[in-house]
């Protein structure tokens, strides 16, 4: 597809968003990421029936304590998403490095002098 | 078991802001069980915390650990080698926990971590209720397994009263009337003749009206 997103993101892999924990998300943001995203399967399409819905309530979270210390829940994201849908994975890679561009460097990383650029991880 | 849920981050925020090292030390007991306090939670926490102090510009070490169970000297005796390195302990145990911890550990401050709330079940993941107030007297053979004193509102002991209806109680329509619970168990055991007989009045000494309880088993001591 030849589809063009910025190179700033790093992609983990993971079988299932079901299989993403509060800590992932915590540790990336400790290890210094400006932005974390989620991209899981549609919600009602889960091959394991519930993993991405584990997610959601899990990204919940892990953005309420963001908010609470400091960091800023907006920096983590959740998006549902077909195999089929590279075009709008572009295109939600592209907001989600616009977003965090605008917010700036991490709190965690203005703190520890490591601030270079803005960039986004990304699971799928 | 004993249910707990996570006290709120600000909350703990504003008792550790100003230690500098402080341990988490998870339960691995009833608090796992309910997802409140086990090595998981602890390890939430500790980033969290670490992650507080990082972005306010703050060098602090935040260490997490777990014990097999608080409420037992020989698994806090664990903490003995490290604990002096810390400024202050965050126990996710329950309150039984919390307070043995600080028992044992003296010179040390210790904040609860989580707000523990009852004995109860896991409906589901995620959905505790309440079914024992442990006081010290059960009577749940005379009410078809069912407690008045944990699933009554008024902890009555000859029920229902007029608040009951259509099943609910009257404080809320989500709570199941617990004498309705107790009069259709009894229909299903055929045991209803049990209502002719009003239950005597209850000896509340071996609940808290009795003060602190301690149980001496001489049977198991030496």
């Amino acid at each position: 597809m030849r589809l063009q997103y910025p190179t700033s993101i790093r992609i983990i892999e993971v079988p299932c968003t079901g299989k993403v924990d509060i800590l992932h998300l915590l540790l990336a943001f400790e290890q210094g990421a400006d932005g974390v995203m989620v991209v899981g399967c549609m919600e009602g399409d889960c091959h394991y029936m519930a993993g991405n819905l584990y997610a959601k309530k899990r990204v919940q979270r892990a953005k309420e304590i963001l908010d609470q210390v400091g960091i800023g829940g907006e920096r983590l994201a959740m998006y549902n998403l077909s195999s089929g849908m590279g075009g709008r994975f572009a295109e939600i890679v592209r907001e989600m490095t616009g977003k965090i561009m605008e917010l700036g460097p991490s709190p965690i990383r203005m703190a520890t002098g490591t601030a270079p650029r803005a960039s986004a991880e990304v699971t799928t | 078991m004993i249910k707990a849920v996570p006290k709120p981050l600000e909350e703990i925020i504003g008792r550790v802001q100003d230690s500098n090292k402080v341990l988490i030390a998870g339960c691995d007991g009833c608090v796992t069980v309910c997802e409140a306090g086990g090595m998981k939670e602890a390890k939430i926490l500790a980033s969290a915390l670490r992650l507080y102090y990082t972005q306010a510009g703050k060098q602090a070490q935040v260490d997490e650990t777990s014990l097999t169970r608080q409420c037992e000297k020989e698994y806090l005796a664990q903490l003995s080698d490290k604990i002096d390195g810390y400024d202050a302990v965050v126990s996710l145990a329950c309150g039984v926990g919390v307070q043995y911890l600080a028992e044992m550990y003296d010179n040390k401050i210790v904040y609860p971590g989580v707000d523990t709330c009852f004995l109860g079940v896991n409906e589901e993941r995620g959905l505790y209720s309440e079914r024992c107030q442990a006081c010290g007297k059960c009577i749940l053979a005379d009410t078809g397994g069912v407690c008045p004193i944990a699933r009554c509102s008024k902890r009555m002991l000859n029920g229902p009263c007029g608040g009951s209806e259509a099943g609910k109680c009257e404080i809320n329509p989500d709570i199941p009337c617990g004498w309705q619970l107790i009069y259709e168990r009894l229909k299903t055991l055929g045991q209803l003749d049990r209502f002719e007989k009003p239950v005597e009045p209850k000896d509340w000494k071996t609940s808290r009206d009795g003060g602190p309880r301690k149980i001496v088993r001489e049977d198991l001591r030496i």
